[in-house]
């Protein structure tokens, strides 16, 4: 497949709005403020490309978009761009917006003006400090010519954009606790409903979407949605997509292909990650970051991935974040090491989550430290059963269930060796001194 | 910052913004409908301003944007990028998330450690580096992943740590 969302990487002026025009860029801004477009067409457009959003739940944009009700009562509506990106194991919207500042900003140009929004901000994780300062400089670009502002390119319509930086932490990521962070709060998500298209940031309707979703917008308008749609495995997964690997493989990185790669092809093809560091063998894929389920080397087996094709395999593809593990790695290590960070992240909210998940690492790290008891197996599992399928306000909690979950499950062989040899099977290093 | 201490301590002296701070806050007030949505940018400006916020800086942004003091503390206390105490010139970070933490990221954390004395959470005795573990920074392709202030160096490796060390150091 032709890059579309990289296509523009590497090159000198990737950041510069002459770049940008000059490659095509804002063409698609323009196409729908000089045919005369109206919110909803755009919005048809994009639900008959079939996009998914990218920051993970994989929900159909253009319905999601759709959920903003008719009459708002007088309420603005907002657009939040999500570039909160924290997931370990993604990075690809650091790159996007790094590299490619005003592909990210005509996309919500375009899906603002989709919603009948006036004011949208980019929420941008703190740590992205280089990503912020490029996205403000191009902001300011696109405001000097036109494309943002009052009375856009003589349309009548008006358009505000401002970056908001996060301040560090993990949870700002879901979309309730982005709004609330947004507010000027603790970044703790919200029950739903009521959902944000209907009551959202300063009680108004609101639409929140991934920073690669967004990017894919103006492809979709200049391209059509047939276009777009026939890109990728099937009607239900469709366009390229930016998929994320790292790990022991010998070149980590984004890559972008058409949504459905197949995930052996991603770790061994030469136009990918070109196969395992000192061809050691495979133990474990995690396909969709930190929040989700283990596969085993056997299940990597025809494994497309996409949000079908992973969930088919008892996972998910959430943000396209495959972390490659060969057969040298612990995985009771790896599974302590994952659940440091939900410990660490959890907002303490609820109390489920806020207790489960310190549990969960201290009893994975006594495992580790040969410490562990036999029941500490089973325990770990009774611990998850207490964090899963509705206990909380939001998923951080199932989430945080999958590494001890789903290692347990798929090596259980390790979890009994460390705690009846007190030793790590990998490793072979005694962890206790008798 | 990792989230082990909560408490916002004493600067010991009185924090007012000065002009040039206040004229940033107030463009950034003319971005949201409330002032309580400009806590996160204006916490922005007083650790830039002095470097950490003491519960004085707390107090001068509730004052700023009209919030009652525990608001302002509850927020502080919950992001882990707000320092809650002096840090040092170079503030190390230490990704140690998973791909990192394949990468070998801890022995980075132990080679400051042996290096400059410090452990997580600390900051050497001449105020040139403090030292955070930090949970993924999506350098993950890069891993480990380390940032210094504002800006990522990656991939590190011991040699290369060592030599930033070093040019760090060598900063006044």
């Amino acid at each position: 497949m032709e890059p579309v969302l990289t296509r523009r990487i590497g090159k000198e002026n990737s950041r510069t709005i002459d770049g940008y025009v000059a490659d095509g860029g804002y063409a698609a801004w323009k196409k729908v403020l000089s045919e005369g477009w109206t919110p909803e067409r755009l919005t048809d457009e994009v639900k008959k490309s079939g996009l998914r959003g990218r920051g993970g739940a994989g929900f159909p944009t253009g319905v999601k978009w759709g959920f903003i009700p008719k009459d708002t009562k007088g309420k603005p509506i907002y657009l939040l761009c999500n570039a909160d990106e924290s997931e370990p194991g993604t990075f690809k919207d650091r790159l996007l917006m790094e590299q490619d500042p005003h592909q990210v900003i005509e996309g919500v140009i375009l899906s603002a003006y989709a919603i009948k929004c006036k004011t949208a901000y980019i929420y941008i994780r703190g740590e992205f400090y280089l990503g912020a300062r490029v996205l403000e400089k191009a902001i300011e670009e696109a405001y000097a010519k036109g494309y943002l502002g009052e009375n856009i390119l003589g349309s009548g319509y008006a358009l505000d954009l401002t970056v908001h930086r996060g301040a560090g932490a993990y949870i700002c990521g879901e979309e309730t606790g982005l709004i609330e962070s947004l507010e000027g709060k603790r970044g703790q998500p919200r029950i739903k409903p009521p959902f944000p298209a209907v009551s959202g940031v300063f009680n108004a309707p609101t639409i929140v979407n991934n920073v690669e979703t967004l990017a894919c917008v103006p492809h979709i308008v200049n391209r059509g949605a047939e276009w777009f749609a026939k890109i990728g495995r099937n009607e239900k997964n469709t366009g390229p997509k930016l998929y994320c690997i790292s790990g022991h493989v010998n070149r980590p990185g984004v890559y972008e292909a058409a949504m459905g790669l197949q995930l052996k092809e991603l770790i061994f093809g030469d136009a990918y990650a070109r196969g395992m560091k000192g061809g050691r063998k495979v133990k474990a894929v995690i396909p969709g970051g930190a929040s989700a389920n283990m596969l085993t080397a056997a299940e990597i087996e025809d494994c497309p991935l996409d949000f079908d094709g992973v969930a088919a395999k008892g996972s998910m593809l959430g943000s396209a974040a495959i972390i490659v593990m060969n057969e040298d790695t612990c995985i009771v290590d790896a599974a302590r090491n994952l659940s440091k960070f939900f410990s660490h992240e959890s907002c303490g909210q609820c109390t489920p989550c806020r207790e489960g998940t310190p549990w969960l690492f201290k009893v994975l790290d006594r495992i580790e430290e040969g410490e562990g008891r036999v029941e500490d197996i089973d325990l770990l599992a009774r611990i998850c059963g207490q964090m899963a399928n509705g206990m909380t306000i939001c998923v951080f909690s199932d989430a945080a269930i999958a590494p001890p979950l789903s290692s347990v499950s798929k090596f259980r062989d390790e979890y009994l060796h460390h705690v009846e040899k007190k030793t790590c099977l990998v490793g072979k290093r005694a962890l206790v001194t008798a | 910052m990792s989230h082990t201490r909560y408490r916002v301590e004493d600067a010991g002296e009185p924090r007012v913004f000065p002009p040039e701070a206040m004229a940033r806050i107030q463009k950034i007030l003319t971005r949201y409908p409330t002032k309580q949505a400009a806590l996160l940018p204006v916490l922005w400006v007083a650790q830039e301003t002095w470097g950490w916020i003491s519960r004085e800086a707390a107090e001068e942004v509730a004052r700023v944007l009209e919030l009652p003091p525990s608001h302002v503390d509850g927020v502080l206390t919950f992001y882990t990028m707000y320092n809650l105490r002096p840090v040092g010139r170079h503030l190390l970070q230490i990704c140690t998330s998973i791909s990192c933490h394949l990468a070998g990221a801890e022995g980075l954390i132990e080679q400051c450690r042996a290096r400059l004395g410090i452990g997580p959470e600390e900051t050497s005795r001449d105020g040139k580096f403090s030292l955070v573990e930090v949970e993924c920074i999506a350098g993950c392709d890069r891993a480990p992943s380390i940032m210094v202030n504002d800006t990522y160096y990656e991939p590190m490796d011991e040699k290369r740590l060592s030599e930033l060390l070093d040019r760090l150091g060598r900063e006044a």
